[in-house]
């Protein structure tokens, strides 16, 4: 179980900002935060991690206080939190291979078995390879297997997916549901993505500008309530063009982009960049198998 | 001897070069990091050499540690050090004034990585000191080869600030810098060439193979 509740200004690209966050999270589920940037969500990740001190508040891990502001100014050091931290630009330390990464974070305790680990993040081939000789997913792998291989109790993920292609970033995402499970961990990531927070989350925490604005199961908090269709998804209008009568425009679901006709009234207010739910009662697609 | 001047100036610089890299380390991880108000104070200290006269750093330095002044003379009754016109003198004053060029390289290496592997190497529970040596400083590897080279070299260089406070001892301060002056002086043209054209020969070496080994050009021969 970890409390936190705690305030800390920020400087942020629109100015100062304050960072006011007041939240528990169980022990055992996947966390996401999510928000536009800028919102404080690295910064939380980093308060909890001990890189960043809040200036009031108190956080508690298992009953224990990591830090308090009063009575007594109390900060528990990084090294005592025991968290595995995956950052955004993965910290892979370049004098080492991915082996010796992994020995390092494990530290002289070598309790954990580093082959198997290797193994379930799919390494084996790569353990005597430096960093810099591998591709971007291979990288996050490393980053990720690092940070168990400390056998930490609450894992921090700073928007590790992001700069990764679809096929890789869905393989990544069963690496970490799987890791998740194996380890007993409690994980907290940060995401962008409302497609990762649903398949990855158990509970989603949306803040904005350092307040938090939701929090629920991510496959309600993402389903807007009003409306009861039976099927429905969101889409982003990359253009629209007037083709005789009708509206034709390119939509972006994801990371598909398909075309569609809408009637004259529809399509009049739409622009470019809009975000549009797409819904239906009686939808009868056609499918096919992959 | 002929080779006295150059096998001290070879003593001098290696001896200077240690030193500095045993002081360096700790004082330019601590520029490197440090949010302290001192920073500006510390850092102007440390790049003074490069900007003022050596004689000057002689100067002050024959000041206060001449025998005839009371630290000189404290320190000479009690713990028996002469600093003046010795070789220990030598080596204190070339520490000082080659530290610029060892601390520098170091700081900005140490600088320029990204603060992220320190805060992972912390979050996996190690300390400050081993999170230096076995993450910060070989990942810094050619800056600190950078410093070590150029504080060597600067050393082998030294002129003013050893003419000021070592004098002109024969195998005990005369360095090849000033064996050179004194046989000009003398009109020993050719001896006065014999050192040169060695420290000429081995200071373009040295920093060739810094820039070699920098630039990744003997990249099949060095790991």
């Amino acid at each position: 179980m970890i409390d936190i509740q705690i305030q800390k200004k920020l400087d942020s690209p629109t100015g100062q900002m304050s960072l006011d966050v007041d939240l528990s999270i169980e022990k055992g589920q996947i966390v996401a935060l999510f928000g536009e940037s800028g919102a404080g969500k690295t910064s939380l990740l980093r308060i909890l991690a001990g890189l960043l001190r809040p200036d009031t508040g108190k956080i508690a891990v298992n009953e224990k206080t990591w830090f308090q502001s009063e009575p007594k100014s109390f900060s528990l050091k990084s090294q005592e939190r025991n968290i595995g931290f995956v950052f955004q630009d993965y910290a892979l330390f370049p004098n080492m291979t991915v082996l010796e990464n992994l020995q390092f974070a494990a530290g002289k305790k070598g309790t954990i078995n580093l082959e198997h680990l290797l193994e379930l993040n799919e390494l084996g081939d790569l353990k005597h390879k430096k960093p810099k000789n591998l591709s971007g997913g291979q990288q996050q792998r490393v980053a990720l297997a690092r940070a168990l291989a400390q056998q930490p109790e609450i894992l921090l993920l700073d928007e590790p997916l992001s700069a990764l292609d679809d096929k890789i970033r869905r393989k990544l995402q069963q690496h970490l549901l799987e890791a998740h499970k194996e380890y007993g961990l409690t994980t907290i990531l940060v995401s962008h993505t409302i497609e990762e927070i649903i398949k990855l989350g158990d509970w989603v925490i949306e803040l904005h500008q350092g307040k938090m604005v939701q929090q629920g199961r991510p496959s309600e908090l993402f389903a807007s309530k009003e409306i009861k269709e039976k099927f429905k998804v969101t889409a982003e209008v990359l253009s629209i063009e007037l083709k005789n009568d009708s509206f034709e425009a390119q939509l972006l679901v994801q990371n598909h982009v398909f075309t569609m006709a809408f009637s004259k009234k529809q399509g009049d207010s739409l622009r470019p960049g809009d975000r549009i739910v797409l819904a239906s009662n009686d939808f009868k697609p056609n499918m096919y198998k992959k | 001897m002929i080779w006295d001047p150059l096998l001290l100036t070879l003593k001098l610089a290696m001896v200077t070069t240690f030193l500095l890299f045993i002081i360096s380390i700790p004082l330019a991880s601590w520029l490197a990091q440090t949010k302290s108000k001192l920073k500006p104070l510390i850092e102007t200290l440390v790049s003074m050499p490069l900007v003022l006269p050596p004689t000057v750093l002689g100067f002050y330095f024959l000041i206060a540690f001449s025998p005839g002044n009371t630290f000189g003379s404290w320190l000479n009754e009690w713990f028996g050090i002469k600093l003046v016109f010795s070789f220990p003198g030598l080596v204190l004053a070339s520490i000082l004034y080659s530290l610029p060029f060892m601390v520098h390289p170091i700081q900005s290496g140490l600088s320029s990585i990204s603060p992220s592997l320190k805060e992972a190497s912390y979050l996996m529970g190690k300390s400050k000191w081993e999170t230096l040596w076995k993450v910060l400083l070989p990942n810094s590897k050619p800056a600190i080869l950078t410093g070590i080279v150029l504080a060597f070299a600067h050393t082998i260089g030294e002129f003013g600030v050893v003419l000021m406070i070592g004098g002109n001892i024969p195998e005990v301060t005369k360095v090849a810098s000033i064996a050179i002056y004194d046989e000009v002086e003398a009109m020993n043209y050719g001896t006065a060439n014999f050192y040169s054209a060695i420290l000429f020969v081995t200071t373009f070496a040295i920093l060739l193979s810094v820039y070699l080994i920098n630039g990744r050009y003997l990249k099949p021969f060095w790991k």
